[in-house]
């Protein structure tokens, strides 16, 4: 894959002795959702906290190899962590807007980054609420509180969230698990709207739901990489026999 | 039968649960009681605004509630600010070692340490050492340096009341530490932060001890006209009138006791109504 947006090369990952990840090797296409499957505790949230470095703020964590994003290596010294959080956006088990308003939310990003004056903070809100479908419905409201929202929008407005500090690649970590199947089918529709100009990874526990938003699987198992390859493909004929076992439900 | 004991057993043991409860609103009320009782009859404008005359015998007490006014302002001025910066450097920046341990220690200990000490130690090092001799900021600095570790306690309990995930979420749209603390750990503590901030300035409000040699005067014929000079407070001069003072009527005790109390329980509810309006907006 000459064009992979993420490239992971022999990651290793430690937590204080424990090896949570071992010897990864990964591409990760750009616009396309990619799904990481595994059981619990398996390294599939820890490897999507490794391409926004949030395990940095963990203490006693260490790294071998390289994660590789748009062909720089995120691990280098001289890399610029604002810059790269800005650019690779990460969604939450659990919603997570700030206490504040809807509008506020949005603006987080923008104002401590500067990137754009306040007057033009209302376009960033309305252009980041339309993107995931909320503007509609929230247009007249942008100073309630955001907790006041329902789960699904919630999680909608942390997508938006996202969007306004001008994310390429969204992370999303069991992003539905805290919500409905009807919500959560919804934010599936999103994610598939959102492919076609990010490059989606998504962690989850539902193996319907990588079946359904995906078009390439990894499966890990005891922070290894068993298999990745086109969803369909692993769905249906899958190469490794942990990984059938896995899929069908035999366990896990 | 065995249930019955169960259910008498329980019964004795809530009533001496709520009987010790009761025990502690009984000074409490009889404090109120006596206090307004024999304070309210010399309670009016005048004694709020007007000058003690004839050797504090009559007239009002209004120096020493600009007094006190004054030192609650200036221990704010120097306890608040170090306070929180402290708090935030306890909570959000420092690892877990030996120093930080040390440093913690101190503080539980220094808000053990007696209000006398505190009066003695300002004596020494802001009224003599630092040559600032009995003034408004000697009692300031001393009482700010009392108050601090309760402040810093009540800062850091706040501060570490903000949800993990607002942290998490704001690293993660590329914010640093210091904005991160700035708009997404701070503005939620600091209701917390300003609640504790209250009590313990209060609580300090109404100390003698520590403002008895570093700014207390017996009696002065004007206010204070610079943070050099000396001030009447409200607890020192209720303490004059009560052993110092011969014939000083009751009234005039209890009516300035009053007053004190009265000024702290208004400081307290105003920490209360902070505390339950921002608890009544707060949803996580």
């Amino acid at each position: 894959m000459a064009d992979a947006k993420i490239k992971v090369k022999a990651l290793n990952f430690y937590y204080g002795k424990f090896q949570a990840l071992k010897n990864v090797k990964l591409e990760i296409p750009e616009r396309e959702i990619t799904a990481i499957i595994g059981p619990s505790g398996c390294g599939k949230s820890t490897l999507l906290r490794c391409f926004n470095r949030m395990n940095d703020l963990v203490s006693g964590v260490r790294i071998e190899g390289e994660v590789v994003v748009d062909g720089e290596d995120i691990y280098c010294p001289s890399v610029d962590l604002v810059h790269l959080r800005k650019k690779v956006g990460m969604v939450f088990q659990r919603p997570n807007p700030f206490p504040l308003s809807i509008f506020d939310n949005i603006a987080y990003g923008p104002s401590i980054h500067h990137f754009a004056s306040r007057k033009q903070f209302p376009e960033i809100v309305e252009r980041s609420l339309k993107a995931v479908g909320l503007w509609n419905d929230l247009k007249d409201r942008l100073r309630d509180l955001a907790l006041t929202l329902s789960g699904e929008q919630q999680q909608r407005l942390c997508i938006a969230r996202l969007l306004a500090v001008e994310a390429d690649i969204l992370l999303m970590d069991e992003p539905c698990s805290a919500l409905d199947p009807i919500a959560t089918e919804r934010i599936e529709e999103l994610m598939r709207e959102l492919r076609k100009k990010y490059t989606i990874v998504i962690v989850t526990h539902n193996m319907q739901q990588a079946a359904r938003v995906s078009s390439r699987a990894a499966y890990f198992y005891l922070g290894e990489l068993i298999e990745y390859g086109s969803t369909q493909r692993l769905f249906t004929r899958p190469l490794r026999r942990e990984t059938e076992d896995y899929i069908t439900g035999r366990f896990g | 039968m065995k249930l019955g004991n169960a259910q008498v057993e329980q019964k004795i043991v809530f009533f001496f649960l709520f009987l010790s409860t009761l025990i502690i609103l009984i000074p409490v009320i009889l404090v109120l009681i006596v206090i307004i009782s024999r304070g309210s009859s010399v309670l009016n404008w005048a004694f709020l605004t007007a000058m003690p005359r004839m050797g504090m015998r009559s007239g009002g007490i209004f120096p020493t509630i600009v007094g006190t006014f004054y030192l609650v302002a200036g221990t704010l001025v120097f306890a608040l600010p170090i306070g929180i910066f402290s708090a935030i450097y306890l909570s959000e920046y420092s690892k877990r070692n030996l120093l930080t341990r040390i440093i913690e220690l101190a503080i539980v200990n220094l808000a053990g340490v007696p209000s006398v000490v505190y009066g003695l130690f300002g004596l020494g090092l802001f009224v003599v050492f630092l040559k600032f001799g009995a003034s408004i900021l000697a009692g300031s600095l001393t009482l700010a340096v009392m108050v601090l570790p309760v402040i810093i306690t009540a800062s850091r309990e706040a501060l570490q009341s903000v949800p993990r995930s607002f942290r998490e979420v704001s690293y993660s749209l590329g914010a640093t530490k210091w904005q991160t603390i700035r708009y997404a750990v701070l503005p939620h503590a600091l209701p917390g932060i300003l609640t504790g901030t209250i009590l313990s300035v209060s609580r300090a409000a109404g100390e003698t001890a520590p403002i008895l040699f570093t700014v207390a005067a017996f009696y002065l014929p004007r206010l204070p006209q610079s943070i050099f000079d000396q001030a009447m407070a409200l607890p020192y001069h209720l303490y004059v009138l009560s052993t110092q003072v011969p014939n000083v009527r009751l009234e005039l005790q209890y009516g300035t006791a009053l007053v004190l109390v009265g000024l702290i329980v208004i400081a307290n509810l105003v920490a209360v109504i902070i505390r339950s309006y921002f608890r009544a907006k707060k949803q996580w």
